[in-house]
Order: structure tokens, then C-alpha cells, then sequence
């Protein structure tokens, strides 16, 4: 479903040039469930950035389900996120104006959902993660845990193909932590292919690949993750 | 356009940022409302002063006798002029651009009215025909004094309002006869005037039968005259002109400003015309200013308010929307905002100037202020656009950027 081929990408800022990734080629089959693994200012995080079209890359070939990804505009880039893509984020990134039900319907508002039944499919995405209680809460009364199992819900409700998490325990103690990767790997059990960010070896032992990045290359792209 | 769903998420943004949107509201709101209050206040000021020339006839000269101030050709200064029928004739068929003209001859002492058993004393004016367009006289029935009264000699009088009330009761008046200190006149008209109570309370006779009715000979009292539409450097050399005629009459220097006084009230309309666009001035320069702070205000609030939605920016764009929906998300927002507080400070403007135009007392220098309505709305239009405008750039910019770079942004 996700193919790189020699993608490069190079961060200019100002008179400084980072090359993040240095000819990546990567596949990621549909119901997969893989960990991106490396040290901070590995590229992990810039790779699920361009797996997600959040960011473009320089030279290579990116193929999302066969498609080429290459200099696509931002409105359409918008609306492949929009049908293939759920997020989730280290820092949740969750409107602090708005409830819990709210946030999780935000992405069918852009898909055309009607408000009363986009609502109504947030709650139940909301009963899925195990937080129907707590629908009219604004992000800011809710715990680490429970905002960032808002965050899967929101990336759960629009049914996306795909799940990319960019360190989803990052802010969150273990316990917590586990109970996210649960969540996640049951998502994965439905089909949806995973695709989690980390530098944590509990968490990337929770999916079934790890792809080791270490500047900018890949180091191995078919770890087995160890038991634990 | 519309879509009911797109302006619940608005209104739910709106609400969730009180702060913000009161500023912004307030700002426009505040705007509107001093620029309402101002130019009603400027209207009112100039309605006011315009009241205060309603009574006369703002294009005429007018011609009073005085004493002479330099001798001249061996004649001591301090002769008395004494302005005669022939100083008007030679006014008439002399001076060009004259309109109406007319003499008043003063009785002097009182003068007592009587009608019946009814007797009061009333000021009593003997003019000429052109004098109902000095003073704005509004006949209310029968005519005023005309040419034939005037040559000969008819006892006719035209009476003012509340000298029909005085001595007619409800009467008609019309073709009665009032007996002036014991000499009877036939009421031929009745009058009234916007110059306020004493006007009414006047008696107009034709000057020719009051200067042989009580002792005036040729003599008259003041000179008046209409200029019709000339132009101010016209009038102003017809009072030259009027001055020098009387001047050869009276055998008194032409410089001699103090032998007989020649007033242009063209020129003083001139100057009260100044002062009203002074006035009108002050008043679009300050709403300006005021129009312009708010522009700055809400421009200021709307670039700071995008700035800080950049993140919510970014976490919209992961979610699936274009860089247009958010950047048409924040514009609506503005206008809905910029525009509700508009039609706001609109109303309460209009509310104010409403009030004030009640409280002020009539007469008064300050009246009827009102404010016009295109001029607000396109005031109103301006603050929204502008409002619009200052969102714009910011929100295209973070609409613009990579949802990375967004997200990125603290």
C-alpha cells in the first residue's frame, strides 16, 4: 500500500541544510502493523510526515495504493488525507476549544458529514476507545491518556486505511502507554494498517516489524521485534 | 455559499472565543457608533446655525443712515444723512442686480391699535411690496402690500398672526378696519414669519400712506434690497455702488463708511458658509481618524487571531481540509463578526442621535441631528472589509503552508 523508492529530502533554513532522508526505499503492505524506530533527528518523524502528505520530499517516488505522490497540490493532497489517512500525535493536537465529541467529528465536517450524524458516529467511535462518558469534555478536563485516546478516535472515525502515529506514547507513562498499543493493535486487527513513530522498544515490540532509521537510511526495514 | 453547517462551526468558534471576538466586535462596534454620533452631531450643528437664518433673506443689502465721520468739500464731519425717497428711487433704477427692494419708514413713538373695544400697542413697519422677500413674510391670507397701494396712498394694512389673535379673537379679519392711533386701515392680509414670536406680532402699512398719514414726508428709515443670484464679488460691488450713490446725494466723502452703513449680508452668508464646511470638515476628519483606528484595531486582532490558529490550522489541514476552507472558515468568521458589530454600533449611533435630538431644546443651535444612512453603511462596509482584508493575508499564509511546518508552530 505504501511504497518509497530512493526518497531524499533536504531541510534548507537559511544558509543550514539538513538532508533528513538519503535514498529511503520502503514498503509498507495494507494490514501491516510496523514501528519506525531511530534516534531523535533520525527522519522517522519526516518519513510518516511524507507517508501522511503533511510534508513533500525532493527526488524519488512515493506510491500511495499504486498512485504517485510526487509535487501534488495542497487541495488534493487534502483530500487523499482525508480518505486514506488517520493521525495521531506525540502532543495529541487536539482543539482545546472544543469537546471531546467535537474534535473526533471534526474530520467528517470535511468529508461532508451532516453535523447531527457526524456527532452520532463520534460517540461511537468515542464508545470504541472506551470514552463515552466523557463526549462533552474539552481536551483540557481530560487526562494524557484519555486525550490521546481521543486523538485515535478522531483518527479512527473517518475509517481510514491507514493509522500513522507520530510517538503516540511520547507524553504518556507506561501503563498508559501499553493501554494505547492495545487500542492500536485491535485497530489493526480490523485491517487497518499502522504505521507508529517511536524511540520506545516497548512500544515498537507491540507491532509485528520494526524499519530502524539511522541518519537519514534505513537501517533494517524487517526487525522482528523481540518478545517481551 | 450558504451552508448552515459551515456557520455552526463558525458560531462554535466564535463562542468558544469570547475574548477575541468581543475585541474584535467591540473595535468595529465602537467605530461605527463615534462616526454615527459624529457626523449626527456635525448635521445637528449646522441645522442648528442654518435655523438661526431662517427669518431673513440671506442675499441682501441692507442701508441704515449715520452721521459723517471726514469733512468733505468744506462741510464739517457729524451732519446727520437722512435718507429720502429719492435715495430708493435712485437704488431702484440705478444699481444693477437688484431683486426686490423697499424702504421702511418708522412711525415714531407707540402706536395704538384698535379693533372694536380691543386696544394694544404693536409695532408698525410702512414698507414697500418687495419687502415680504426681505423678511420671508409667509402670507397666510388675503395679499400683502402692492404697487397700487403704494401709489396711492391706500390705508391698508397686512397684520401678523398674533395681532389677529389679539384683537380679533376668531373674527375673520379680512376687510375689517383697525383705526392706527386714530386712523383707520383696512386689514387686506395676515401674515405669519419663521423669525420667532415678535415677528407676529407686526403691522405692515404701504410706506407712501403712512410717510403722508403721519408726518413723514420723503423721509425713510433704512433702505433693503435682494440680490437674487448674484455672486458674492457682485453683491459686493453693489453695496459699493449703493454707497457712492448715496454719498453723491448727501454730498459725504465715498470712503465715509460711517455716513450711512451699507451691510451685505452675502458676505456674512459667505462666512456662515465657511464655517459650516469648517465644521464639515472637522467632522469627516475626525470620523476618518476614528474609521481608520478601527481599521487598525481589527486588523490588528484578526493578524494576531490567525497567528494564533496556526496550529489549529495545521491540525485542520491533517484532517482533511483544503487550504481554501480554512482560509474561507476564517474570513467568514470575520465578516460574520465585523458586520453583526457594525449593524450594532450603527443602530446605537442612530439610537443616541435619537435621543439627543429629543433632549435638546428646539431653537437652540443643536438640532435635528441625523446622520446619512450611505455614508454609515458604507462606513459599516469599509471596517468589514477591512476587518476581511487583514484576516486574509495571515490566513492564506498559514493556509498556505505545508500542514507540517503548521502543526509545528507553537
Amino acid at each position: 500500500m505504501i511504497h518509497l523508492e530512493q526518497i531524499d529530502k533536504t531541510y534548507v533554513s537559511g544558509r543550514n541544510r539538513v538532508h533528513v532522508l538519503k535514498a529511503v526505499d520502503l514498503t509498507i503492505e495494507a494490514g501491516e502493523m510496523v514501528s519506525v524506530m531511530g534516534a531523535s533527528g533520525s527522519g522517522k518523524s519526516t518519513l510518516m510526515n511524507i507517508m501522511g502528505l503533511l510534508d513533500g520530499y525532493d527526488t524519488g517516488a512515493y506510491r500511495l495504493d499504486g498512485k504517485l505522490m510526487k509535487d501534488i497540490s495542497e487541495t488534493r493532497a487534502a483530500v487523499y488525507r482525508r480518505q486514506w489517512v488517520g493521525f495521531v500525535f506525540q502532543s495529541f493536537n487536539l482543539i482545546p476549544f472544543k469537546t471531546a465529541a467535537e474534535n473526533v467529528a471534526l474530520p467528517l465536517y470535511y468529508q461532508g458529514i451532516k453535523r447531527r450524524r457526524r456527532l452520532a458516529m463520534a460517540r461511537d467511535a468515542l464508545e470504541r476507545v472506551g470514552l463515552a462518558d466523557r463526549a462533552e469534555h474539552r481536551p483540557s478536563e481530560l487526562s494524557g491518556g484519555e486525550q490521546q485516546r481521543v486523538a485515535i478516535a478522531r483518527a479512527l472515525v473517518s475509517k481510514p486505511k491507514m493509522v500513522l502515529a507520530d510517538e503516540p506514547t511520547g507524553a504518556l507513562d507506561s501503563a498508559t502507554s501499553t493501554d494505547i498499543m492495545r487500542l492500536l493493535q485491535e485497530v489493526n486487527r480490523e485491517g487497518v494498517t499502522v504505521v507508529v513513530v517511536t524511540h520506545e522498544h516497548d512500544v515498537a515490540a507491540m507491532t509485528r516489524r520494526i524499519i530502524r532509521l539511522r541518519d537519514g537510511r534505513i537501517e533494517n526495514a524487517h526487525e522482528k521485534p523481540a518478545d517481551v | 455559499m450558504f451552508d448552515l453547517d459551515t456557520w455552526q462551526e463558525i458560531l462554535d468558534t466564535i463562542r468558544a472565543n469570547r475574548m477575541r471576538s468581543f475585541l474584535t466586535a467591540f473595535s468595529v462596534a465602537w467605530g461605527i457608533f463615534m462616526l454615527i454620533v459624529l457626523l449626527g452631531s456635525g448635521q445637528g450643528l449646522r441645522n442648528g446655525v442654518a435655523y438661526q437664518f431662517r427669518d431673513d433673506a440671506v442675499n441682501s443689502i441692507w442701508v441704515w443712515p449715520g452721521q459723517t465721520s471726514v469733512p468733505y468739500k468744506g462741510l464739517q464731519p457729524g451732519r446727520r444723512v437722512q435718507l429720502t425717497n429719492e435715495d430708493h428711487d435712485g437704488i431702484a433704477t440705478g444699481v444693477g442686480g437688484v431683486d426686490h427692494i423697499t424702504s421702511r419708514f418708522s412711525i415714531g413713538g407707540t402706536l395704538q391699535v384698535r379693533y372694536r373695544d380691543e386696544t394694544t400697542a404693536f409695532d408698525v413697519r410702512s414698507v414697500h411690496p418687495g419687502h415680504l422677500y426681505l423678511e420671508k413674510t409667509i402670507i397666510t391670507e388675503g395679499r400683502f402690500i402692492n404697487p397700487l397701494d403704494i401709489r396711492e396712498y391706500r390705508k391698508v394694512a397686512v397684520i401678523g398672526v398674533k395681532v389677529v389673535k389679539a384683537l380679533f379673537k376668531d373674527e375673520p379679519p379680512i376687510g375689517r378696519y383697525i383705526e392706527i392711533n386714530g386712523l383707520a386701515f383696512k386689514v387686506v392680509g395676515t401674515f405669519t414669519d419663521e423669525g420667532g414670536e415678535g415677528e407676529l406680532e407686526k403691522i405692515y402699512l404701504p410706506i407712501t400712506t403712512a410717510q403722508r398719514a403721519f408726518g413723514g414726508a420723503n423721509r425713510v428709515s433704512q433702505i433693503m434690497m435682494t440680490t437674487g443670484d448674484e455672486p458674492l464679488a457682485r453683491t459686493a460691488a453693489m453695496a459699493k455702488d449703493v454707497h457712492r450713490r448715496v454719498a453723491e446725494r448727501h454730498t459725504f466723502s465715498v470712503d465715509d463708511e460711517r455716513a450711512v452703513y451699507v451691510r451685505d449680508s452675502n458676505e456674512e452668508f459667505d462666512r456662515f458658509m465657511k464655517l459650516m464646511a469648517a465644521i464639515r470638515m472637522f467632522v469627516w476628519v475626525v470620523g476618518l481618524g476614528t474609521i481608520l483606528a478601527g481599521v487598525v484595531g481589527v486588523s490588528n486582532i484578526m493578524m494576531i487571531a490567525v497567528r494564533e490558529r496556526t496550529r489549529e490550522i495545521g491540525v485542520r489541514r491533517a484532517l482533511g481540509a483544503t487550504p481554501w476552507s480554512v482560509v474561507s472558515l476564517i474570513l467568514k468568521e470575520s465578516i460574520l463578526i465585523t458586520g453583526v458589530a457594525g449593524y450594532a454600533g450603527l443602530v446605537l449611533g442612530i439610537a443616541v442621535l435619537e435621543i439627543a435630538a429629543r433632549v435638546m431644546p428646539p431653537g437652540g443651535f443643536f438640532q435635528r441631528p441625523e446622520v446619512d444612512l450611505g455614508v454609515a453603511i458604507q462606513a459599516t462596509l469599509l471596517l468589514v472589509a477591512a476587518g476581511t482584508a487583514a484576516g486574509f493575508f495571515p490566513a492564506r499564509r498559514a493556509g498556505a503552508l505545508r500542514p507540517v511546518e503548521a502543526l509545528r508552530n507553537e
